[in-house]
């Protein structure tokens, strides 16, 4: 497709957030909260189902109207303006097309609303369909569409509005996983054309990471990190940004003070900050490397395992340090390209490494395990982050 | 429990055919009795018409001015079917998706109107029509039934069955609610609107009571009222009130052949009328 053609402006408006709150009686669905969405940002908000995440978007539409605070869309205070006066449109997660409308009809039904001379709007319509590949399904209704065309209507109907800017509530969560791949791109190609700010809503981590050019991530109401995808995967602020992006999800171990002034847990005792008493390690699976039974030095039984590992994503710089513990191999699962490898630890947790397809491990093995530990993390009892690598501070005979 | 057999298929077929039996035998002895002498309705004899005597019908519907009466109820089904349409569908959205002070409480004190009998309220309707001297004009007629609870109750049970991301992605298109009622809710309710187009059509047509109390000139009845008028005080013409009868049920019929669907779609609601 190719929206830029349509002749849109090419300018979005920021959206700001101040103090916002909502609350439905006593459920509070949004914390208070600032946030700003940039000029022409795509930004993705991500958390599991009921973190409050579409009642935001709602928010920024003007479908819902805040309990407190200010939402502001470019230059404008909007949180009393009606959704329509927004200069805002939306792609619902259902598509919400009209029904009993033709594709034609429900292209212009914002314009037609809008008293849009029939010349202008039968030309602004005919470009978003051409843009978008929807001119021989004009006469159709939707009920006899397929999912994707579907969602390139819905798509159409906010493009044809060229409003300051767009909201997605979910919109790819009812196609195939091809075409959500496929549209997902598309997305991604409208906003690098059109540069209009777009807020993007998803509960898939790997959708917000992939098309975000900032996710904020939300978990009971509650904002929790907003950044790059970068910094949301490799410096997550708490416990739950760590847990919720990544898949596998993250490796943990809890941690607790011991006698000797150590974070200890499991095989693991670590020089950990002065402040917590309980605390816990993280560490992404790509971050653990797993040295295969014949690759170690030695039999499971016995001695340290000093190997020539074969290291999951590690960057070769050797700051992998074998055999930081043994485990014993629960499960492989070969995906191609890598296999991630099921452990039955370290200690009472079970982790997951990935691993390059080439190591040679079978359920049963014993291994050495080792742990990047400058790119692990450490997070407090209150599940905030601790700043600073963990470093061992004596290793633990598993 | 599967009653895949002959005997139980026999036994259902056999139930509906007793059933069907039941509720026609009123319409054939109706239709039997619209073809018999007057003499002979009293004979004791046979239920059959000796000799069918067609003539019944003209003379019967010449016998009064039925032409005039069959256009009075159609003027007052129409009207009233139409005013119910309008008054349930507009206050049915207001009910399901407008928030408005109150509203919830407003419905149930319009819910439980329905639970007081119709006869308590001719009485108060009659005096208030007297008043506004319009006895035996169209707007009396029609005037008090234009509003129907059990049609506000349809229409805002269906109103809310359409999904609300409809009304949403019209709001932020830029609509109010009049136009998301015009352009999206109301064309998405026509099966709702129907059925209680046709209900109300029906309950009008058949309506002998009302109109029976607020029209006095013969150009002023309806059908129904024309056919109790061969009713007297001396004199019952049997078979010409059949054939006036069997006259006034034909549209009717005729109706419910072409909009089955949703006669059984209200029907289906009937539990709360």
């Amino acid at each position: 497709m190719s929206p830029g053609e349509v002749g849109l402006r090419t300018a979005g408006q920021g959206v700001v957030l101040r103090g916002v709150e909502k609350r439905f009686g006593d459920v509070v669905a949004v914390q208070p909260m600032d946030l700003e969405v940039r000029p022409g940002e795509l930004m993705v908000l991500v958390g599991p189902s009921g973190c409050g995440k579409s009642t935001l978007l709602r928010l920024i539409a003007g479908l819902e109207t805040p309990t407190s605070g200010e939402v502001w869309i470019g230059e404008r205070r909007v949180d009393e303006v009606e959704p329509g006066a927004r200069d805002v449109a939306m792609v619902f997660q259902s598509y919400a097309l009209y029904p009993h409308m033709t594709v034609a009809r429900n292209l212009g039904f914002g314009l037609r609303v809008r008293g849009t001379p029939r010349p202008e709007l039968e030309r602004r319509v005919a470009e978003t369909a051409a843009a978008l590949e929807l001119g021989d399904l004009l006469e159709r209704k939707p009920g006899q569409l397929s999912g994707g065309q579907r969602q390139r209507v819905a798509l159409g109907r906010a493009m044809v509005r060229d409003p300051g800017v767009f909201l997605f509530d979910e919109p790819l969560s009812n196609l195939d996983a091809e075409l959500r791949l496929r549209t997902r791109d598309e997305i991604a190609a409208l906003h690098r054309r059109l540069g209009t700010t777009m807020v993007f809503v998803t509960h898939d981590q790997v959708e917000a990471l992939s098309l975000g050019q900032r996710v904020a991530v939300m978990d009971r109401g509650r904002l929790q990190q907003v950044g790059t995808p970068d910094e949301i995967y490799r410096r997550p602020h708490n416990l739950f940004v760590a847990g919720f992006v990544g898949s596998p999800p993250i490796n943990r171990m809890p941690l607790s003070r011991d006698g000797g002034g150590r974070l200890a847990g499991g095989p693991f005792a670590l020089a950990g900050p002065p402040g917590p008493d309980r605390a816990t390690l993280a560490v992404r699976p790509e971050d653990i490397a797993v040295a295969g039974p014949g690759e170690a030095d030695g039999d499971a039984s016995g001695g340290e395992a000093d190997s020539s590992a074969v290291w999951g994503s590690g960057d070769g710089s050797g700051s992998i340090r074998a055999g930081d513990f043994r485990s014993t191999v629960l499960r492989v699962e070969m995906l191609g390209s890598e296999q991630l490898v099921h452990l039955d630890g370290p200690g009472d947790a079970a982790w997951v490494a990935r691993a390059s397809p080439a190591l040679r491990v079978a359920p049963g093995d014993r291994v050495s395990v080792s742990v990047a530990w400058e790119r692990s993390h450490l997070f407090g009892a209150d599940g905030r982050r601790e700043e600073g690598v963990p470093r061992p501070a004596g290793r633990q005979v598993s | 429990m599967a009653d895949h057999g002959i005997a139980p298929r026999m036994a259902r077929g056999l139930l509906l055919a007793g059933a069907c039996l039941v509720m026609a035998s009123p319409f054939l002895w109706m239709g039997l009795t619209s073809l018999m002498g007057q003499l002979e309705v009293f004979s004791g004899g046979s239920m059959l018409p000796r000799v069918p005597r067609w003539s019944n019908y003209p003379e019967a519907l010449t016998a009064q001015p039925f032409a005039r009466y069959f256009l009075n109820s159609l003027v007052f089904a129409t009207a009233v079917a139409a005013g119910q349409v309008a008054t349930s569908a507009t206050a049915g959205y207001a009910f399901a998706r407008i928030d408005f002070p109150g509203r919830n409480g407003l419905f149930m004190l319009f819910l439980s109107t329905m639970m007081v009998p119709a006869v308590v309220v001719l009485i108060p309707r009659f005096l208030v029509i007297d008043a506004l001297d319009w006895i035996d004009t169209y707007q009396g007629l029609i005037s008090t039934e234009l509003v129907s609870v059990w049609g506000i109750f349809l229409m805002r049970q269906y109103f809310r069955t359409v999904p609300r991301e409809l009304e949403d992605a019209a709001r932020v298109d830029g609509a109010g609610h009049l136009r998301i009622f015009w352009s999206v809710g109301l064309p998405l309710a026509k099966p709702a609107v129907a059925t209680l187009a046709l209900f109300a059509f029906v309950d009008a047509w058949k309506n002998l009571l009302w109109p029976l109390l607020v029209t006095r000139s013969m150009e002023m009845r309806v059908v129904e009222v024309g056919i109790a008028a061969f009713h007297s005080t001396y004199e019952i013409n049997w078979p010409y009130q059949m054939a006036a009868g069997v006259a006034a049920v034909l549209p009717i019929a005729l109706l419910f052949l072409f909009t089955q669907r949703y006669f059984v779609r209200g029907i289906q609601l009937e539990g709360i009328r």
